[in-house]
């Protein structure tokens, strides 16, 4: 039995200091890109960047992406990929389209509806995986290009030859969900800042930012949310092991199959929010959406500390590696930089990303 | 002699063309340590994972507690009360002690929407469990990754111990293991069984099964060569079996006998 002897600290370990702990976090890197990034664009671009509406600027797109990547994360953590994310916007996209403006359905049933659509193509995806025994790498590359044909065809079929969607603002205008998805929220608190003159103003006194864009607070709640399931859950805990060693995991009790259809419907789902959050924004829909899409999510869980092959990494990283692609996407337009120089940006910060997070998991492991 | 808490009558395993298994009969009661021996490839392993829930056996029938049964996953053995030390210690290296122990089976906090893992009772047990088999973590959130093969092969076990409720395995776990811990983990079986689990012990060793051991039975080429009761049989009588006899007699003389 333990005696008091037995709990005096074991000579041979020495104690952990606090930065030691912080090197073992998957965010870290991803924390330390966006500085970096911040004090790059701090030095080289207008001042006018980081502005409020400069940052709400970047922002934007830095969440429709951050939806998709801490979704790709989670999948990636639980040992998969998804190929198809990019795809399904466009998929859901035109569902959307379809539910709204040709058969009019208000959103209470067309947001749930297109969620569903995306969910089952997504366990459908998940159960290919299963059954074959292939990776998700494959299956899903088939899915990509099998759905964004079909919303080409698709959308062809519900608009007389067009492939693209028109008149989805008209059909959602005054609907009591529109506010929810589209628009900017908590206006009321800078309207409220604007009279005090804490805000930049228009000359009408009406605040220069009208609010945050609604897919920011999306973008903020799903990271935690994301975050809180895959630390403090159960489910959580299935993910890391499913993706850490499924065989181990399938051992142990976890239900992996579960684990990993149940990943895929989220990706899915995560598609269709975004592409409902932009239709609506757009007033329309078109075969492209969400192109190149999957790649950009795939690198934002990357450079957020995810490890390719599964078992490791986290959404508050994913988080921070979509502020990092918004920032430099629309960085570069406040900078004397050719804009063209984004790509190559956005190769070497996924190879350091690679690089680093290997060194990270020696770390964590002692890998000898 | 009391009921066995499972009984598996003449299971056979085959992986395609494969005959890992041709007829294994095998029982625990509870209370006891039924060792189970054999060469490297002799189907132990393959064995009790049909007893684990992780593979389903081709013919054969398994009774647990009197009643016929039949495990879908390891899930449902669990369940049932039956836990395992895999060969391969089924352990995620990236992933924390405490999350290791407690993988598939995590305790929980709150209801509804709000149930959650409760980590820190789960790091307080893990703490505790693993210190009554003489290890002293760095911290309950240490990655298994930066254990020991023996380190690890005792947070396996005392996992399983944790959680085996009716049945314990154990595939060959000491063989990593050093003196002062394998002779931890032997006492460990011996306080085990003391509780009235039923144990199945697996193992190379014929020293370590003579010292736990109150029934031994020796699997060779997926089929039982036999089963005997302590006292009934020399360590020299088994190990012969489990080389099947001859060929080590001659192998011992000419090694002068020091097998
Ligand atoms: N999944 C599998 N597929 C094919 N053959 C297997 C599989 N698992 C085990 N075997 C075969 O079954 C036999 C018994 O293996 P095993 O049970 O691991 O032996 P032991 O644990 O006694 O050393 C071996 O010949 C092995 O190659
Ligand atoms: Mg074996």
């Amino acid at each position: 039995m333990a005696t008091d002897a037995s709990v005096v600290k074991d000579e041979r370990i020495k104690a952990e200091s606090f930065v030691a702990r912080l090197m073992k976090r998957p965010e870290l890197g991803a924390i330390g890109g966006v500085i970096l990034v911040t004090v790059f664009f701090m030095i080289t671009a207008d001042s006018a960047m980081f502005t409020l509406s400069g940052i709400m600027n970047f922002m934007t797109p830095a969440a429709q992406l951050g939806i998709l990547g801490i979704a790709a994360a989670m999948l990636m953590i639980g040992g998969e990929f998804d190929l198809s994310i990019g795809s399904m916007v466009a998929f859901a996209g035109m569902i959307f389209g379809v539910l709204t403006v040709n058969a009019g359905l208000p959103l209470i049933a067309a947001i749930p509806l297109t969620l569903a659509f995306a969910a089952s193509i997504g366990a459908a995806n998940g159960m290919i995986v299963i059954r074959t025994g292939l990776p998700s790498f494959i299956v899903t590359l088939a899915s990509l290009f099998i759905l964004r044909g079909v919303s080409l065809v698709g959308l062809k079929l519900f608009t007389d030859g067009s492939t693209q969607l028109r008149g989805v603002r008209d059909a959602v205008e005054g609907d009591f969900l529109t506010p929810v998805f589209s628009g900017e929220a908590f206006g009321f608190v800078f309207r409220a800042l604007a009279e005090m003159g804490l805000v930049d103003t228009f000359k009408s006194g009406l605040p220069k930012v009208p609010g945050i864009p609604v897919e920011i607070i999306w973008f903020i709640l799903i990271a935690l949310l994301a975050t809180y399931v895959l630390l403090r859950t159960s489910a959580g805990n299935w993910i890391f092991a499913t993706g850490g060693d499924s065989n181990a995991a399938q051992n142990s009790g976890v239900p992996v199959r579960r684990v990993k259809i149940s990943l895929f419907m989220v990706t899915a789902m995560a598609a269709a929010l975004v592409a409902i959050i932009t239709v609506i924004d757009a007033g329309s829909t078109d075969a492209r959406r969400g192109f190149m899409k999957e790649f950009e999510a795939i690198i934002t869980a990357v450079i957020g500390g995810c490890l390719l092959t599964g078992g490791y990494g986290s959404a508050i990283g994913a988080f921070f590696g979509a502020i990092i692609f918004g920032m430099v996407t629309i960085g570069l337009t406040y900078t004397d930089f050719d804009q063209d120089w984004f790509q190559v940006f956005l190769g070497g910060m996924l190879l350091i990303a690679v690089v680093f997070n290997n060194v990270i998991r020696k770390r964590v492991t002692g890998e000898r | 002699m009391t009921d066995p808490i499972i009984h598996m009558e003449n299971i056979k395993k085959h992986f395609g063309n494969v005959i890992a298994l041709n007829g294994v009969t095998f029982d625990v009661t509870p209370g006891e340590c039924h060792c189970l021996l054999g060469d490297n490839g002799a189907g132990k392993s393959t064995f009790i994972k049909t007893m684990s829930g992780v593979h389903k056996p081709t013919a054969g029938s398994i009774n647990f507690e009197g009643k016929p049964l039949s495990f879908n996953s390891p899930r449902d053995a669990m369940e049932a009360g039956i836990a395992t030390v895999f060969q391969d210690l089924a352990m995620i290296p990236l992933m924390s002690v405490t999350r290791n122990f407690f993988m598939g089976r995590e305790p929980t906090k709150g209801r509804g929407v709000l149930k959650r893992f409760d980590l820190d009772t789960a790091n307080e047990i893990c703490v505790e469990e693993m210190r009554k088999m003489g290890i002293n973590l760095r911290g309950p959130d240490q990655a298994v990754g930066t254990l020991s093969g023996g380190e690890r092969q005792t947070v396996a076990i005392a996992r399983a111990v944790y959680f085996g409720a009716k049945v314990l395995i154990l595939d060959e776990p000491t063989s990593a293991l050093g003196v002062r811990q394998t002779s931890n983990v032997l006492s460990t079986i011996a306080r085990v069984r003391e509780q009235g689990v039923g144990v199945v012990f697996i193992s190379h060793n014929v020293r370590h099964a003579m010292a736990v051991g109150d029934r031994f039975t020796v699997l060779n080429r997926g089929q039982t060569l036999g089963t005997a009761v302590k006292g009934k049989i020399t360590a020299s009588e088994l190990q012969d079996m489990m080389a099947g006899g001859q060929e080590l007699a001659q192998l011992e003389g000419s090694l002068g006998g020091t097998v």
